[in-house]
């Protein structure tokens, strides 16, 4: 059973990024993106990954897309572009209805798999504590490396992103 | 295989249970919110219908009910009429992490008074939260009004600014529990709940769901003597009933949230566990509408500001100084 | 210190609100109780009589002209006597502004102020007044004015016979 899941779900998430990335507006692929991710997370929870999957959820669709959209909305592209404003035709919603309905379907499929709630899962299962213990023992030295790069890219961002040219930024200060 | 729809029946009556209940307070605690800020601007507050007002929340429902549901022209068709069931869809499922009371013991099963106890329950409520603020995005956006649009924009901006510092807040919450359960938080907290363990933190959580809840010190989003309504300035009918509905439901979670988390959650001397549960959520609403009737809106980067250059260190600090305390005290 | 003042007025208001909570509301229950309406209450229009029951009014559009909305029209007759009265008076009330400047133009005190507002109707076109239903039975707020002793009706006595009133003067005696 959770082999038939597991592909579905992948069906789910390659349709979904295949709608993502040949929309011509751009919130609607954000919105298939994120269905996308949804059937990523499900399929970290099928493989026992209960903790990876609520980053996936909170951190790309939570936080990520939600950049995404913020700048999609500063760059101010109106819903009402003409060539993708035929009416709500089946074409426009059908899709996403579909992955949805999919998605839910799983959902549920997972619910019977495991009727009380979720304490056993099907396959092998890493609790986050034991996700905690290997990221930061035996992969502390990457993920600090990790770290740093994104640290050095938050102050690069900051250093260019700047107020003004660089007289100006003495200046201010 | 009766004992598998024994428990199974549970459940459902269970959600039904949580539904029921849930909605009928967020429809009663509009009405507590407009008596209680009619008291403090000294007036009596929806006193026509019925006794006391109490039938309002019926008479508003009905109104809602009755109105025209409008979309606009220019609008996104679908996502508009798609993101106040978004809204109002991520507020009712947190509730499903929330334990409410302490294990029941029915028809010799014990029953978890929690719709589903997750493992990684916090985590949980985290991803929804991040996730509510799509049926508000796309609501704005979908509106096609510069009102909306704005107020969509404030939101985001506002949830990026916050969200952060909550999830930090939470960090030595899960730390001192060593769970992400919140039934397991909760009864970490059987001696004393952590507000009083880890004050900064409760603050730091406060503050951040007021913000999450868009209410008015941060009530960016909706603005409304800036921005019309903000992002729910074109819907009208049952889909600005949906949104409504949802934040006070919204609100309802955020306080359960605070409660457990912070407060206790069912934990309590000589009053079963339930009527603790719901004495502290309504404090925290009442606390929420308390500041509503008190202080005024900030401005877009001031939240912005404090969110990113006070709220962010002041949490990540404190998620050391635990850390340190933990280790300390281990030895 | 600075952060001490800005605590300090964060916690404040917490106080105030709270205590006014506790305090008894100001609302006046409007159908059940009533507001008392202050002596010069600026209200609904009236046109008052003289002492002798006649009208007061003689139409002289004074009260329309200074009406800023314009919501004052009359047409202007005269009887036998040569005494001028409205034909017709037309008050708009869903126009009228309550600024009571008709009442202060007025020369024979004959448009009056009431402290009555109940003017809610749900058909527009009553809220448009004629002068019957305008007219009351009472000389409002000067019951002594009379008008009509002094002035108005076409002058029947001949001039300087009035009451009052001196004899016209030859400008001819008025040689030196």
């Amino acid at each position: 059973m959770a082999t038939y899941i597991f592909y579905i779900l992948g069906i789910i998430a390659v349709v979904a990024t295949a709608m993502a990335i040949t929309r011509r507006n751009p919130v609607h692929s954000i919105i298939y993106l994120v269905n996308s991710f949804f059937a990523l997370a499900m399929l970290f929870y099928l493989l026992g990954a209960p903790l990876v999957a609520a980053w996936e959820v909170i951190i790309y669709a939570g936080a990520i897309m939600v950049l995404f959209l913020f700048i999609i909305m500063m760059l101010e592209l109106s819903p009402g572009e003409r060539a993708d404003r035929q009416g709500p035709g089946p074409l426009q919603w059908l899709p996403v209805l579909l992955l949805g309905a999919a998605l839910i379907g799983c959902t549920l499929l997972l619910l019977k798999l495991d009727p009380a709630g979720s304490q056993n899962i099907p396959t092998w299962y890493a609790s986050p504590r034991d996700f905690g213990y290997v990221l930061f023992h035996e992969y502390a030295l990457a993920i600090e490396i990790v770290s740093f790069q994104l640290l050095f890219a938050a102050v690069g961002a900051f250093y260019v992103g700047r107020a003004g040219g660089r007289k100006e930024a003495g200046g201010i200060k | 295989m009766p004992e598998w729809l024994l428990i199974t029946l549970l459940i459902l009556a269970k959600l039904g249970l949580v539904f029921f209940v849930l909605l009928t307070l967020a429809a009663y605690l509009v009405l507590a919110e407009r008596k209680i800020l009619g008291r403090m601007q000294l007036r009596p507050g929806p006193n026509r219908v019925g006794p006391f007002g109490l039938m309002q929340p019926l008479a508003d429902v009905i109104k809602l009910l009755t109105k025209e549901d409008f979309i606009p022209d220019q609008a996104d068709k679908w996502l508009f009429m798609l993101a106040p069931g978004l809204a109002a869809v991520t507020a009712l499922l947190t509730f499903a992490v929330v334990p409410f009371g302490p294990p029941l013991t029915l028809f010799g099963h014990e029953v978890p008074l929690v719709v589903c106890d997750l493992n990684i329950g916090v985590l949980f409520f985290l991803g929804l939260s991040s996730l509510a603020v799509y049926g508000m995005t796309l609501g704005g956006w979908a509106s096609n009004s510069k009102y909306a649009l704005l107020g969509a924009i404030r939101g985001l901006s506002q949830l990026i600014s916050y969200e952060l510092s909550m999830g930090l807040a939470l960090v030595p919450v899960v730390m001192l529990a060593r769970s992400f359960s919140l039934n397991d938080i909760v009864m970490a907290q059987a001696d004393v709940p952590f507000a009083l363990v880890n004050p900064l933190a409760f603050l730091i959580f406060l503050i951040s769901i007021v913000a999450e809840s868009k209410r008015i010190p941060f009530d960016l989003p909706e603005a409304e003597n800036e921005l019309v309504a903000g992002f729910h300035t074109e819907y009208s009918g049952m889909r600005f009933g949906l949104f409504f509905v949802g934040e006070y439901i919204n609100l309802i979670i955020l306080g359960s949230m605070l409660t457990v988390f912070f407060l206790g959650g069912w934990m309590g001397p000589f009053l079963p566990g339930i009527v603790w549960f719901s004495i502290k959520v309504l404090l925290v609403c009442f606390f929420f509408i308390w500041v509503r009737g008190t202080l005024p809106r900030l401005r877009y980067d001031q939240l912005m500001h404090f969110g990113w250059k006070i709220l962010l260190p002041l949490s990540l600090l404190n998620v050391i100084l635990t850390g340190a305390f933990l280790l300390w005290r281990q030895g | 210190m600075n952060i001490w003042r800005d605590i300090k007025g964060t916690i404040q208001p917490f106080w105030i609100t709270l205590r006014n909570m506790f305090r008894p509301t100001v609302t006046i229950q409007y159908p059940e109780q009533r507001a008392e309406i202050s002596p010069r209450y600026r209200g609904r229009l009236i046109l008052t009589r003289d002492p002798d029951g006649q009208e007061r009014c003689v139409a002289c559009h004074l009260c329309s002209a200074a009406c800023p909305v314009d919501c004052i029209s009359m047409q202007a007759t005269e009887g036998e006597d040569g005494r001028r009265y409205a034909a017709w008076f037309r008050i708009n009330f869903s126009r009228c502004i309550f600024c009571g400047l008709c009442t202060e133009a007025c020369p024979t005190l004959a448009i009056q102020v009431t402290g009555d507002f109940e003017l809610a109707n749900r058909n527009p076109l009553e809220t448009v007044w004629e002068k019957e239903e305008l007219l009351v039975d009472h000389c409002g707020q000067e019951p002594d004015y009379n008008f009509y002793r002094h002035a108005g009706i076409g002058v029947v006595a001949g001039r300087g016979e009035n009451p009052g009133e001196d004899k016209p003067v030859d400008v001819r005696d008025l040689m030196p």
